[in-house]
């Protein structure tokens, strides 16, 4: 909200900087956004002497000035009447923005150049004489800026309000707050009804269909007004706040709103069929054309506000336009209403429609206000319109607020807050933002809020404003006495930290994506038509298309991640994330499984170009060292990958992809990306991908470690050969001979595979390195001989092997 | 006359200064201390000299003696050195083999730093759902349904009754259904608002923290705050404490630090003012208490938080937030 300072001081005195008063507003929980002058557009508007005036030579209306602006004389091209020689005016330069118009640029007017504006009281917003260019007293200097030289200055302060502060939307109420930090009292407009005539029963009445939406709904009568332009203090008060003038009734209801916080609307009383008001909550599907023209249809849940016939105002949110004051309007009926802040809420939702009135409206306006309001605007349009009041003010009021009353001791609200404050400086805090204080007991107070602070309602309340006038800032820094007590760390938490250090000292850089991505993302990986992934949760509100769902595989994100950084030359890549994927249950209303991953993505090369080394690409084995090295330091044994069916690979490449099994069960895959996915991302490098299902993962993980014996006797390798079909998976020789489980085999490694001549086409030859030892004696070569010849036997049966040719 | 042993040492040393190579140390060593050298022979005269003297130039000639030999060795051993080293010479300014490391992304760098400071303060980090139902979300928070505060926060919705979590309080009614006080909890955690712009991207990250005991005040809330700034942010870092607004507390409270860029002159990070807003805190509202059954004439706590991309950007001077989910291998690899 903006608040002028011109304009606050009409109710309190205000004796700080506009700087200081800007920070004492922000301290007492208004935050001030900003703080500008609302005459800096005068910034480049001079005092300019005319110094000639000649016809213009090709427009018999416009005249050619030469004016004096200080440090040069400039020609402006002017129709003005009473520019004459040695007349002192405003003199706009190029650069000025008006405050109706364009920002004002060097021209050429009919063939002539004009390199300023002379300018009217009206085009500089200072009133509202435009017959002529205005005409400044012969004692200002020339050159001067105009603000200087007529010392105007009105600083406008923008305020963020939160939503409990409703009573501050209003420029009383902003006064209100400066005067108790001030220590200072509002002064209050002062409100006296002009002469009436006849009674207004007479002539309408109200009706509520509605209390429980429209509690209180207030009416005055004013009849013989004349519509037309408002004074220029008025249009001068709401163009300081941001408001466009629009004609003094209307003009006058905006003031009062913006001084009182109260939203007024008022009704062209010949217009309102059998000159009455109902209130009542719309019909299914009720149409309705609002102030804007805009056609609307309506639910059961507003309210309208409805002559003897029709509705006539979408009650606190818009006036209707068949009831709108008009040019022609003479008679006019004043609202002055409170109504249910829920109701204007969902209205204002419902219908999009956000206006001063339904902003105030759903916060809650002063119930207690509704009369003030309406008198001070009642008499406002008698002295300006130039009307007659009817006496007598319709008030249906059926079921009035009870105040709210609540009684504390000073010790839990010291206790509460940790301060000191005896009973009478409470009460004084509360006093001075106009609270009715009691004190029951010598240690208790009983207090009243006013009615206009709808955001107080209990203890806690109370201690916040006390605490507020108190200054946080003086509040004592203390330190909780709580146990020492301590829970067990979530393993949880603990192993995804854990996990993501050891992928850094992998060499892998940890990315955060959205969790969001486009629908079509599924697609974009190639997922069966039955891939659970496609159980996506869509956001009904979405930012963008490429953001409308929520993701249920970090590929994607780890792929636009690829994508971007290829863009931007960085073509070696080692990158990984963990995070959430949210699968849908497929039930209504509910939240979806939501499955913690980790993710890797390898491309470009394994090992750059140095001065040691040539540039080596990256493969499937180096991302599978990865997760083999990952899943080994973390102490998780049984892991094996075997050979993804082809028809189980859909974003990654058949042959080149290994499903990874921990204790027999499916914990992730590693494998190259499937070069239609990588097509789809228009990525043009091929890149290498693992998927972990990390909260089964980390169930898997153990903090238990049993530290094993260093053996004490030397042990001896033994090397072995076999030439098998190409087809036997290296794994199964290994896993057979950790099968047999013979105590003496310490450890199998695999050192070589060949393919090629002399090995017959279909055939590969493997070398194993079994290495042998005993954890109670030296072994002999005989014995280590004798076992593996056995385990050679043993092998060449199994795999269907032959032995190399001695 | 014959030679003093000091002249003899003195001519020795100077012979020693133009030796260049091993052969010719050598060649003076024999020359001065072999068995004809000039050392052995002043030596041997040594018994023809008057008695009187004899023991003391006997004295000074085997220091002289001992003094070369020393110095013969060490200079020859000293060649030796520098010959091995030119055998073996590497261009060491060459660079080493790296094994080369990752990075953690920067958000989960400054979350870890806020959580730790918050385990040494005793706190426990819980975790909950990111998306979320709107009574966790909203009403538990004294949020209700067709409340202007609602506003505060821009919500994204899955469904009617299912909402992207908008900050990571959720957790804490979670929390506080199953476990009596005292608690002290926080959570950190991804969040999401509909906003897109320089400074608010639609997720982000929040910690989130509440403690929760008897007696416990609003000045335990700034004693804890105080703390957390002082151990984030440099010790010296002068913070104020200002009302506000959150549904979920009474009284409310903004926290802002002197700016960590002009340390308070007025710059473009804090819009002049010289401040920063870092947290957001206050006395957990008893509507809160009263939806978990806490009673509330028992109990009483506080509940901050806070923006780990915003604090990022202070603690690193990164001045777009998009840059944190662009994931630019140059952006990442600095942390």
């Amino acid at each position: 909200m903006k608040v002028s300072l011109s304009w606050l001081k009409e109710y309190v005195n205000v004796d700080m900087s506009p700087n200081d008063l800007a920070d004492a507003l922000t301290m007492a929980g208004l935050e001030v956004e900003a703080v500008s002058d609302r005459y800096d557009y005068l910034n480049r508007v001079v005092i300019g002497r005319i110094t000639t005036v000649e016809p213009h030579p090709s427009a018999d209306k416009l005249k050619l000035c030469s004016v004096d602006v200080g440090e040069r004389v400039i020609t402006v091209v002017c129709g003005a009447p009473n520019a004459k020689k040695d007349m002192l005016a405003p003199c706009a330069l190029p650069g000025t923005c008006f405050p109706k118009g364009p920002v004002l640029k060097k021209g050429i007017i009919r063939g002539e150049t004009s390199e300023g504006m002379l300018c009217s009281e009206a085009e500089l917003g200072l009133g509202i004489n435009s017959d002529g260019i205005m005409e400044l007293g012969k004692n200002l200097s020339v050159g001067d800026t105009l603000n200087k030289a007529l010392d105007l200055s009105d600083p406008v302060f923008e305020i963020d309000l939160t939503p409990n502060r409703p009573d501050c939307l209003s420029i009383i109420g902003m006064a209100r707050e400066i005067a108790a930090f001030q220590s200072k009292k509002v002064s209050y407009p002062e409100i006296l009804l002009p002469e009436s005539f006849d009674d207004i029963s007479n002539y309408s009445s109200v009706t509520l269909m509605a209390p429980d939406l429209c509690p209180r709904y207030a009416a005055s009568l004013i009849f013989d007004i004349t519509v037309g332009p408002s004074p220029y203090w008025l249009q001068d008060r709401l163009v300081s706040v941001g408001l466009k003038p629009i004609n003094n009734i209307v003009d006058i209801t905006n003031f009062v709103m913006m001084e009182t916080g109260q939203p007024l609307h008022a009704f062209d009383f010949d217009r309102l069929a059998e000159n009455r008001i109902v209130v009542r909550t719309a019909g299914e599907d009720e149409p309705f054309v609002t102030l804007d023209g805009k056609k609307r249809r309506l639910d059961p849940e507003m309210l309208m506000i409805c002559d003897g016939e029709k509705p006539v105002a979408l009650a606190g949110v818009m006036g209707g336009l068949n009831s709108e004051v008009e040019d022609t309007t003479t008679r006019i009926l004043l609202e002055s209403a409170y109504f249910d802040p829920v109701c204007i809420r969902k209205t204002s939702k419902k219908t999009g429609l956000n206006t001063d009135a339904s902003h105030r409206f759903e916060r809650g306006v002063d119930h207690g206000g509704t009369l003030t309001a309406l008198k001070r605007a009642t008499q406002l349009i008698v002295e300006i319109g130039g009307g007659k009041l009817v006496n007598g003010i319709i008030d249906e009021y059926p079921n009035p607020f009870s105040e709210k009353t609540i009684e504390f001791n000073d010790k839990d609200l010291n206790r509460h807050l940790g301060t000191h404050l005896n009973i009478k400086d409470i009460g004084n805090y509360l006093k001075s933002i106009e609270f009715e204080v009691e004190e029951i007991d010598p240690d208790r107070l009983r207090v009243i809020p006013p009615s206009c602070r709808v955001d107080i309602s209990r203890f806690e309340d109370i201690a916040e404003e006390v605490a507020r006038l108190y200054g946080y800032n003086n509040i004592e820094t203390t330190f909780p006495l709580i146990p020492a007590e301590a829970t067990h760390p979530s393993k949880k938490i603990e192993s995804r930290n854990r996990i993501k250090f050891l992928m850094t000292g992998l060499g892998f850089n940890e990315t955060i994506n959205y969790s969001f991505v486009s629908e079509r993302s599924c697609d974009l990986l190639e997922l069966a038509p039955d891939d659970p992934k496609r159980q996506v949760v869509g956001i009904l509100n979405p930012l963008s298309e490429d953001q409308s769902v929520m993701r249920t595989s970090l590929v994607p994100g780890l792929l636009e991640t690829m994508k971007y950084n290829l863009s931007v030359q960085n073509k070696n890549l080692k990158l990984f994330e963990i995070g959430k994927v949210f699968i849908d249950t497929g039930q209504e209303d509910t939240q979806p499984n939501e499955f913690e991953m980790i993710s890797g993505l390898w491309t470009g090369t394994a090992i750059d170009l140095t001065w040691f080394s040539k540039a080596i690409d990256s493969d499937f084995y180096d991302l599978k060292g990865v997760v083999e090295q990952l899943l080994w330091k973390l102490g998780v044994v049984n892991t094996i990958f075997i050979r993804m069916p082809p028809a189980s690979c859909f974003y990654t490449k058949p042959g080149a992809t290994a499903q990874i099994l921990v204790k027999n069960e499916p914990m992730g895959l590693v494998g190259e990306l499937h070069p239609k996915v990588l097509a789809n991302y228009d990525l043009k490098q091929t890149a290498f991908i693992f998927e972990l299902d990390l909260d089964r993962l980390i169930q898997l993980l153990s903090d238990e470690k049993f530290a094993q014996p260093i053996p004490k006797y030397p042990a001896t390798s033994r090397d072995i050969t076999l030439i098998i079909n190409k087809d036997v998976e290296t794994y199964k020789i290994i896993r057979y001979v950790k099968m047999l489980d013979e105590e003496l085999v310490e450890t199998i490694s695999l050192f070589d595979v060949f393919e090629g001549a002399p090995i017959p086409e279909e055939r590969k030859s493997v070398s194993l390195r079994i290495t042998y030892r005993s954890l109670d004696e030296t072994l002999e070569d005989v014995r280590i001989n004798h076992i593996h010849k056995s385990m050679t036997q043993l092998l060449v049966e199994k795999f269907d092997a032959t032995l190399p040719a001695e | 006359m014959e030679k003093t042993i000091e002249q003899i040492k003195e001519e020795a040393l100077k012979e020693l200064e133009h030796a260049s190579d091993a052969e010719s140390i050598k060649a003076i060593s024999v020359r001065y201390l072999g068995r004809k050298g000039a050392v052995t022979r002043y030596l041997r005269n040594v018994s023809k000299l008057p008695k009187e003297i004899r023991p003391k130039a006997g004295k000074k000639a085997n220091e002289a003696k001992k003094t070369l030999e020393t110095l013969f060795k060490k200079t020859l051993k000293q060649l030796e050195a520098s010959a091995d080293e030119a055998d073996s010479r590497l261009d060491v300014s060459l660079p080493g083999r790296v094994v080369p490391q990752g990075s953690l992304h920067p958000i989960t760098q400054i979350a870890q730093q806020i959580t730790n400071i918050f385990i040494r303060l005793g706190f426990d980090v819980a975790e909950g759902p990111e998306v979320e139902t709107d009574y966790y979300n909203f009403e538990a928070l004294n949020i209700p349904k067709n409340h202007p505060a609602r506003d505060m926060q821009d919500t994204f919705y899955i469904s009617k009754n299912i909402v992207l979590r908008t900050h990571t309080s959720p957790t804490q009614p979670r929390i506080m259904e199953n476990q009596k006080p005292p608690v002290r909890i926080i959570s950190p955690g991804k969040v999401y608002r509909c906003d897109s712009d320089l400074t608010h991207t639609p997720m982000f990250h929040q910690v989130e923290g509440l403690l929760v005991d008897e007696n416990i005040s609003f000045g335990d809330l700034k004693g804890i705050l105080t703390t957390f700034v002082h151990q984030m942010f440099d010790p010296e870092t002068s913070l104020r404490f200002r009302p506000s607004f959150f549904p979920f507390t009474e009284p409310s409270a903004e926290v802002d630090i002197r700016c960590v860029i002009c340390k308070g002159n007025g710059c473009r990070v804090c819009s002049k003012t010289g401040w920063l807003e870092v947290l957001g805190s206050g006395m957990v509202h008893p509507a809160v208490f009263e939806n978990v059954g806490y009673d509330t004439t028992r109990y009483s706590g506080f509940a901050f938080g806070m923006g780990v991309e915003r604090i990022a950007m202070l603690k690193y001077g990164i001045d777009d937030i998009r840059k944190y989910f662009q994931n630019d291998l140059r952006f990442l690899r600095q942390f």
